[in-house]
């Protein structure tokens, strides 16, 4: 017995005149032809998927016990680690979560960049994928402000300032931006607002348009193939397999991989070091005291790299943010009409691995202390950075790379 | 299709459009200015005085002022006579493109020689740099003539808040405007002009 009979009888038929569920769940999970040969790589999409749940989540548990002001929010957060039945767990998960969701979305960016998944006709998928991550930096950026400990004071002071970059009006916008003349308990309640209310609804409308736009053209796979091209008789594609079951088996098993590393880090090494919880945010803020080395938060160190690595602070700011910009552009600049890695050649694998491990690099230089060699080092890695993008814009435009098949064949 | 388009429709429907475009752009003014410091942070931001009878030559005094730390300077006549002599190693020795008060546009960049007032924020990122008066050479420049230095990220000033080549701060340090009651008493943030 099809869904087509179950669907327009009963109960479901009632519903499904008034609301077409069956055929949504059709179109994106029962119905939705993926590829046959998702990797490892293609696990990272749903963990996202996870970890934004866990965020909204835990962080709405929260929100029930924390208060946004500059006089408490710090005697808050011990308050929720020590008094608040289950709040450590609650908080650590949070905490753990934001960190994870950084390595999980890293990985999602890294293999769209590995099978060309960034390509026509996916350009759009990729455009609000890059805006998401702009999004989660800024929701980041705000929720560790929140606890309210020297390092969100004094990172919150540097992060703002940098608006002062902005030419002729950049003092006025950063106390626009403050909402004082020095951060302060105005700035607290506005970031917490952003934080918990703005910046989440924007985030999961994006997440919708991400996914809507890439059930429209269809999922890339590690091949580069497009299945659409070959479908059978009933113009289903023949490489293809539904999303459910035979995916969401796989994601789950997914999961359970993921959860055992993250449970283990939010039972057993939540601060990961100094990593994920910095030991000079276990201080109270205070104006008066800066501490000895400010550093962002691991996701933000190559940008941070970036910006040290400029001896002036509005060319600093100004490459900081081409960084960024320069991935929007990511679809244009690679004019190969190849796909995937796996059929391109040689130069595009060691300028990739380098732009892999320069990123690194940036990112550990980004959390040391400023000493004239790694301020070198940082500006090495910066030029390679950007180089990559100009060099991959001249060489794509006539590469030589390996025949693509025209069906996945194994 | 085209041919069947009613003009004068159509005009009203792009001008109705255009006003409605106008008319949200109004609408976002006070959510865009409720973002400015409140009526209670601009009070609490109001000037502040200080007494600089006991700072002694060489001494520096800390007071807070927009909860950013002002540094009141006694300079020695030893650290006013070295600051012609440094400005080959300036960014902007005749300070151009500080942000200060008028009055204070001079090579001591203060009102009386000896006097420095200074907001203690760096214009890099905005720590609060250290004070390092003695013209003895330091660990970051070997050639140190007294001046601040900020432990964040290596920039270097003079004792005229002067930054120096090589310093990620591009901007020298702010004066803030100030004005002085009598010999012993100095208000900040507010100056003859403006009181």
């Amino acid at each position: 017995m099809g869904t087509e009979a179950t669907s327009q009888k009963g109960f479901m038929g009632w519903l499904n005149k008034r609301l077409p569920v069956t055929q949504f769940y059709k179109d994106h999970l029962s119905e939705y032809y993926a590829p046959k040969n998702f990797n490892f790589w293609y696990f990272f999409g749903s963990l996202a998927l996870l970890v934004l749940v866990n965020q909204i989540l835990t962080g709405i548990w929260l929100t029930m016990h924390y208060k946004p002001d500059a006089g408490q929010a710090f005697g808050m957060v011990e308050y929720i680690m020590r008094d608040v039945p289950w709040g450590w767990l609650i908080r650590y998960l949070h905490t753990t979560g934001a960190s994870a969701f950084f390595v999980v979305v890293y990985f999602h960016m890294f293999r769209g960049l590995l099978y060309g998944s960034y390509k026509n006709p996916r350009e759009l998928v990729w455009v609000f994928g890059m805006i998401i991550y702009l999004a989660l930096m800024a929701e980041a950026f705000m929720g560790y402000v929140l606890p309210w400990g020297n390092m969100s004071y004094w990172g919150a002071k540097v992060i703002t300032q940098l608006f002062g970059a902005v030419p002729f009006v950049g003092d006025a916008l950063v106390e626009w931006v403050r909402g004082d003349y020095l951060i302060s308990d105005a700035t607290l309640n506005r970031f917490f607002a952003l934080h918990v209310v703005a910046l989440p609804l924007a985030i999961v409308a994006l997440v919708v348009l991400h996914i809507a736009a890439l059930h429209t053209v269809g999922s890339n796979n590690p091949e580069g193939v497009d299945i659409k091209k070959h479908k059978d008789e009933n113009g289903k594609p023949l490489d293809g397999i539904p999303f459910h079951p035979y995916y969401t088996v796989k994601d789950i098993f997914g999961v359970g991989c993921f959860l055992l590393v993250f449970l283990f880090i939010v039972f057993v090494k939540p601060d990961f070091g100094g990593l994920f919880l910095e030991h000079d945010n276990y201080v109270p803020a205070n104006p008066a005291v800066t501490p000895a080395l400010i550093k962002p938060v691991w996701y933000f160190t190559p940008f941070y790299a970036m910006l040290r690595a400029v001896p002036d602070l509005q060319l600093g700011a100004l490459v900081m943010l081409l960084a960024i910009v320069v991935l929007f552009f990511l679809p244009w600049i690679d004019r190969s009409p190849v796909k995937s890695i796996r059929y391109r050649r040689w130069p595009y694998k060691v300028a990739l691995g380098g732009f892999a491990l320069s990123f690194i690099a940036l990112g550990w230089l980004g959390m040391q202390a400023a000493t004239e060699t790694y301020k070198l080092m940082a500006q090495l890695f910066t030029v390679y950075y950007f180089g990559y993008f100009i060099w991959l814009f001249f060489y794509s435009g006539n590469e030589k790379y390996h025949e693509v098949p025209e069906r996945i064949e194994h | 299709m085209t041919e069947n388009v009613n003009k004068s429709r159509r005009n009203l429907l792009l001008s109705t459009g255009a006003v409605g475009v106008v008319g949200a752009g109004f609408a976002a003014v006070p959510f865009i200015k409720s973002w400015l410091p409140s009526e209670r942070a601009k009070a609490a931001g109001g000037p502040v005085k200080a007494d600089i009878s006991k700072v002694e030559p060489g001494q520096m005094l800390n007071v807070l002022w927009r909860g950013q730390p002002v540094f009141i300077v006694n300079r020695t006549d030893e650290q006013l006579a070295v600051l012609p002599s440094l400005n080959d190693r300036l960014k902007d020795p005749e300070s151009a493109s500080a942000i200060e008060p008028d009055y204070v546009k001079n090579i001591n960049r203060s009102i009386k020689d000896n006097l420095f007032v200074v907001v203690g924020i760096c214009t890099h990122l905005g720590c609060s740099p250290k004070f390092y008066p003695d013209l003895v050479p330091q660990q970051f420049d070997s050639e140190w003539k007294g001046g601040f230095f900020c432990p964040c990220h290596s920039s270097r000033f003079d004792i005229s808040g002067r930054v120096f080549a090589g310093s990620p701060a591009s901007r020298n340090l702010d004066v803030p405007p100030y004005m002085f009651l009598d010999d012993n008493t100095i208000v900040i943030g507010v100056d003859g002009e403006n009181a």
